[in-house]
């Protein structure tokens, strides 16, 4: 792989991981707040 | 609407260094294009070492105050720094290969001491699965929190106190930060990138705190609903 690979791959997973935590985190929030409004 | 805000600057902050760092700041007269790793590994870095610091500090305030709203900031202290740890590891890894010749050296002190933080926070995470008690939960995991929290001086200054293949510091002391072995264009783009990533932390820890308050008010309700049905259960006498 050349180093422009590496460069890739490095912030594909960095950046992108931290997008797709972000928005797994967003998505668990909005459901428990929802189950609160359930059960109230 | 504060947090959104922050959520949006965050979001912008983290694609403009990405793409400064990605096409605007030239390519490493040596190292060529695989130092534009060292930008968000470094960045990641620093966050996995203030996160922990966040998850050992809250656990002290945990034991000495016993209020569960520690125990939530420890938690996603600790669910965070792992994240970026991984990150870090991953960069590391992304740039040793081109640099060094080998993504991994298990004799490197700092490689090997921030596998062992990986691994004592991701125990940290199993083992509040252990139990559905917030308190005994909390308590347990704040030693371990404080405990671990051992490893990060060593992680930094491994580099330092023993020999490896990982460089020491380029901004490791004050005098450094105005006199860094590095040029400024490439340390400024370091410090716009850990001030971009640090505004996605600060958002990430809100939420992340946000949720595990939201688990706990879940989790208390169960249980009271469970009492009450054991109660109501109960023969009468």
């Amino acid at each position: 792989m050349t180093d422009a690979g590496y460069v890739i791959a490095a912030y594909a997973v960095i950046v992108g991981g931290l997008a797709l935590y972000t928005f797994v985190l967003w998505r668990r929030l909005r459901a428990a707040r929802g189950r609160d409004d359930e059960a109230r | 609407m504060k947090t959104r805000i922050l959520g949006f600057v965050a979001l912008t902050a983290v694609a403009a260094m990405t793409g400064i760092g990605l096409f605007v700041v030239p390519a490493d007269l040596n190292q060529g294009d695989a130092q534009r790793i060292m930008y968000p590994h470094v960045a990641s870095a620093w966050l996995a070492y203030l996160s922990f610091g966040v998850t050992a500090i809250s656990g002290i305030l945990w034991l000495w105050k016993r209020d569960l709203r520690f125990d939530a900031v420890a938690l996603a202290g600790a669910e965070i720094g792992v994240m970026f740890t991984a990150f870090a590891i991953w960069g590391g890894m992304m740039w040793g290969r081109p640099i060094w010749g080998v993504f991994w050296q298990w004799e490197d002190p700092r490689l090997t001491t921030t596998a062992l933080l990986l691994a004592l926070y991701v125990g940290y995470l199993l083992l509040r699965q252990l139990t559905d008690d917030p308190e005994r939960r909390a308590t347990r995991a704040a030693i371990v929190g404080v405990v671990a929290a051992v490893d990060i001086p060593i992680v930094h200054f491994s580099v330092e106190w023993w020999r490896g293949l990982h460089q020491t510091a380029t901004i490791g002391s004050p005098d450094r930060v105005l006199n860094p072995a590095a040029p400024m264009v490439f340390v400024g783009t370091l410090l716009g990138m850990l001030g971009a990533f640090t505004l996605a932390w600060g958002y990430l820890m809100i939420r992340r705190y946000q949720l595990a308050r939201a688990e706990v008010q879940r989790e208390e309700a169960a249980r009271l609903d469970r009492l009450m049905s054991a109660r109501t259960a109960e023969p009468a006498r």
